[in-house]
């Protein structure tokens, strides 16, 4: 009998790798589509959050008896609304969470430890009156000293957020507290000796700040809760049943009281793998008997929502004279934000995963500082020590007159190399995208004054997860293909596509659902690069599952033995001359008849995904420098990944070109900019300036496929993988356009003029 | 025997040993015989590792068979954005 493939497929495909029209695409251009703030249910309150202005205080007493007085209110939640959770870290997207901050993130408990905070939630009978109601509520604080910088909170004498946190991950253990949540270490050989073994060290420390995931939809959310505690939450997120775990945990609720559906989304990169407003709703929507709608200002999405961190990073790296690696060592601190759980960990273990390397070590501090908590924000953790990493690279290759890319291809990691991390690589496309670099006529363009050329590799692990898909056939043969991870990039159109390839029949009689929670089992977040590999393999096995039973109905109407049928391109066929001279039967043949041979044909897996294959992509990017105002001008970009397979090339095509954009602007104008009071000063799109379309060139992308050998398609994820290179491409061309390097990052326009002005000092000086 | 090494900061619960050999057919066995081993190790093994076997990521994984031959690395989970 005919199974649908478990291996890399080797036949010719007929959909996977064709750039089928995207099944959101009328949509979202119609303004059809719904977004986590488009829907409306009758006698819905508006919800809105009170918020600390302070960045660090302890709260004394808050009085909600004026904002209940008003006409209008119907319910106030505060942090006695909240159970108090003990210490428990469970999974959530990026890294590990604890619920007792989680809980104290949603709603402030014993202290404000950021400003935009939340106090208190009030749910109201329209915006004005709920505004209105916020102000009346009078919150006594004590006010305490607050620590914004990594550096300045890992000081001795800082400011403590948690008067607990004990430095764990250092033996003996710290007898004191700290805003040191935990260091953490990787090495491998015997870094000393393979300094000494280098003819050149190039040692050199870098910052980075903190940069927000973008996404243009706000956190947005309605919340409904019956008199018998049954209760739906609507909301834009990167993974539904995830919040649903969240919010009956913080709730005290059974899983099955709550259902959620996740809406279309605008935007996650990481940044909708937590919760915020989502269970803050639920109370209210509990405690008014009435639906309540919540939506974030932008403000409040900059003040109170994740982005990712700031951090210090120090890097070493030692070569012989002909280019070859003996030792590389990087130290980092990530601002975790009010509360642990910065992904250094994941910074240490990507630092420098590129590389075949003897000779490494690792080492990152996790630090609190009066932030908002850092969230995930594509490749957690790696943008950063993979920046400091990549841009000392340059250096050396510098140093060693040798050609950046025959640098990193003369310490390429490939298949069998053991990874900085500990196991040995399966098949990677380090080598082949360093290659397809070198070939691109991009880099041997010829270059005008005050231009420069950078190039940097990076590197994302990607992951799978538990999954569920279930295929139904409907009674005309086309198919819905049911699925629980929210489309963010396109998996909607590749799923589709992996179905109708699985089945062999026409992409047209495939539809893409994304399931609520109640209707299909526990599928983890889209995130991590996980949901087109994970889904793909899910729906991949559901297809099998229904094949499967096709190929029973035939055998019975055909009244000969299961094993005599065989499945090919959407038909099911007598398996050779024995097994009897029958008509081929379509999916539609069959389901037509379904009724009378046993009913509905549903296929369906619940998988945990294993074998995600790592991705590793090289950047080219051409800057020109103003040497007057100190403006950078990207001028040429080129994106180069392996992507295992690629389902749908323009979805592909579109995260590499979305990782570079977004790279552009952490690298060049995206920061946080605090006031010494501790406050945000530029909580706005006018003032926190992302790229727009006009900032960037047409980013040109190189689709390089090393199959994954896991995967029945050979997928592997892209979506993080092209956020890593651009700010330390970006560094590299800048530096080659002056002469002189930057080590901060945004290289905004005040930094690259003083750094014309330091090298002009200097030259003058030399003159002289 | 398996090889089992453990990545990053696992070995402070083993006092500094990284590298050893054991007898494990699956990821729960192994987990079980760490634990017993070293009992310091058992409530980190529950939540938030990753486990390598022959250069092959998994994760929540407790099933997957392990090789008499096999090399198996515990590391922190990976998550993603």
């Amino acid at each position: 009998m005919a199974e649908a493939t478990t291996a890399p497929a080797k036949r010719k495909l007929k959909w996977v790798g064709k750039r089928a029209p995207r099944p959101d695409g009328v949509d979202k251009v119609t303004g059809r589509a719904k977004f986590g703030a488009d829907l409306f249910m009758s006698g819905q309150l508006v919800g809105k959050v009170l918020r600390s202005t302070l960045p660090h205080a302890r709260i004394k007493s808050i009085d909600i008896s004026k904002a209940l007085a008003l006409p209008g209110v119907k319910a106030i939640v505060t942090r006695d609304d909240f159970q108090d959770m003990a210490s428990e870290f469970v999974p959530a997207g990026e890294m590990m969470i604890n619920y007792k901050d989680v809980v104290r993130n949603i709603m402030a408990r014993e202290k404000v430890l950021y400003e935009g905070h939340p106090v208190a939630a009030v749910a109201a009978t329209n915006a004005a009156v709920a505004r209105q109601a916020l102000k009346l509520i009078k919150v006594e604080y004590e006010v305490l000293p607050h620590v914004i910088d990594v550096d300045e909170a890992m000081k001795p004498g800082a400011p403590l957020l948690h008067e607990d946190m004990i430095t764990q991950g250092v033996e003996p253990a710290p007898t004191k507290p700290s805003n040191v949540a935990k260091r953490v270490q990787f090495a491998v050989g015997d870094i000393e000796a393979g300094f000494k073994k280098a003819d050149v060290i190039v040692e050199r420390e870098y910052h980075t700040q903190p940069v927000h995931q973008g996404y243009i939809e706000p956190h947005a959310c309605i919340a409904s809760v019956s008199e018998d505690g049954q209760a739906d939450l609507w909301v834009t997120t990167q993974g539904h049943y995830v919040v649903r775990a969240h919010c009956a945990r913080l709730l005290g609720w059974d899983i099955s009281k709550l259902r959620v559906t996740a809406s279309e989304i605008g935007g996650g990169f990481g940044g909708k793998t937590v919760v915020y407003l989502e269970p803050v709703a639920l109370a209210l929507a509990k405690k008014a008997q009435r639906p309540v709608k919540m939506v974030m200002t932008r403000e409040e999405v900059f003040r109170a929502s994740g982005p990712a961190p700031g951090a210090w990073v120090k890097v070493k790296i030692g070569a012989t004279k002909d280019g070859r690696i003996t030792a590389a060592e990087a130290t980092m601190a990530y601002q975790a934000g009010a509360f642990q759980g910065s992904p250094v960990q994941m910074g240490c273990m990507c630092a420098f995963a590129p590389y075949d390397l003897e000779n490494v070590k690792t080492v990152g501090f996790d630090v609190v500082t009066n932030r908002p908590k850092v969230a995930a924000y594509r490749a957690p953790g790696a943008p950063i020590s993979e920046y400091a990493v990549e841009c000392a690279l340059d250096e050396l290759a510098d140093q060693l007159k040798i050609d950046p890319l025959d640098l990193r291809l003369k310490n390429a990691a490939k298949e069998g190399t053991r990874a900085v991390y500990g196991p040995k690589f399966g098949p990677i496309g380090m080598v082949e995208t360093l290659e397809a670099a070198k070939n691109h006529a991009h880099y041997t363009a010829k270059l005008g004054p005050n231009q420069g050329r950078g190039v940097a590799s990076g590197f994302w692990f990607n992951i799978g997860g538990e999954t569920c898909a279930s295929i139904n056939v409907n009674e005309d043969g086309t198919v819905s293909l049911i699925i629980g991870t929210p489309d963010i990039g396109g998996s909607r159109a590749s799923h589709a596509q992996m179905t109708a390839e699985s089945l062999g029949i026409d992409l047209s009689k495939v539809r893409t659902i994304i399931a609520d929670t109640s209707m299909l089992g526990y599928t983890f977040l889209t995130g991590g690069s996980r949901a087109t590999f994970a889904g793909g393999m899910a729906a991949n096995q559901a297809a099998g599952d229904v094949i499967k039973q096709l190929c029973s109905r035939a055998a019975k109407i055909w009244e000969i033995p299961e094993d005599a049928v065989a499945y090919e391109d959407g038909f099911v066929k007598p398996a050779g001359a024995n097994a009897g001279k029958f008509p081929a039967l379509s999916i539609a043949d069959i389901a037509k008849k379904a009724g009378k041979t046993g009913g509905p044909i549903v296929g369906h897996a619940q998988i945990n995904a294993q074998g995600a294959g790592p991705s590793l992509g090289t950047h080219i990017v051409d800057v020109e420098v103003d040497k007057e105002t100190g403006r950078v001008s990207v001028l040429r970009y080129t994106v180069i990944q392996d992507a295992g397979k690629a389902v749908h090339p323009s979805y592909v095509e579109g995260q590499f070109q979305g990782g570079a954009v977004q790279g552009i602007g952490w690298a060049l104008s995206e920061e946080y900019i605090y006031g010494a009071d501790g406050r945000m000063q530029n909580a706005g799109f006018l003032d926190y300036r992302m790229p727009v379309a006009s900032d960037v060139p047409m980013i040109d992308t190189v689709i390089v496929e090393v199959p994954n050998p896991r995967h029945p398609y050979g997928v592997r994820g892209i979506g993080e993988t092209p956020i890593v290179p651009p700010m330390a491409a970006i560094a590299n061309a800048i530096g080659h356009a002056l002469g002189t390097r930057l080590y901060e990052l945004p290289m905004s326009p005040p930094k690259v003029l003083k750094a014309i002005g330091q090298n002009e000092a200097k030259g003058q000086g030399r003159g002289h | 025997m398996a090889r089992v090494v453990l990545v990053g900061n696992l070995k402070q619960f083993t006092g500094g040993i990284a590298e050893f050999d054991l007898e494990a057919a699956t990821v729960r066995q192994l987990f079980q015989r760490l634990a017993e081993r070293y009992p310091a190790l058992g409530p980190h093994l529950e939540e938030g590792i990753a486990v390598a076997i022959d250069g092959a990521i998994h994760q929540d994984a407790w099933l997957e068979p392990i090789g008499a031959a096999s090399e198996v690395h515990l590391l922190p989970q990976i998550g993603g954005g």
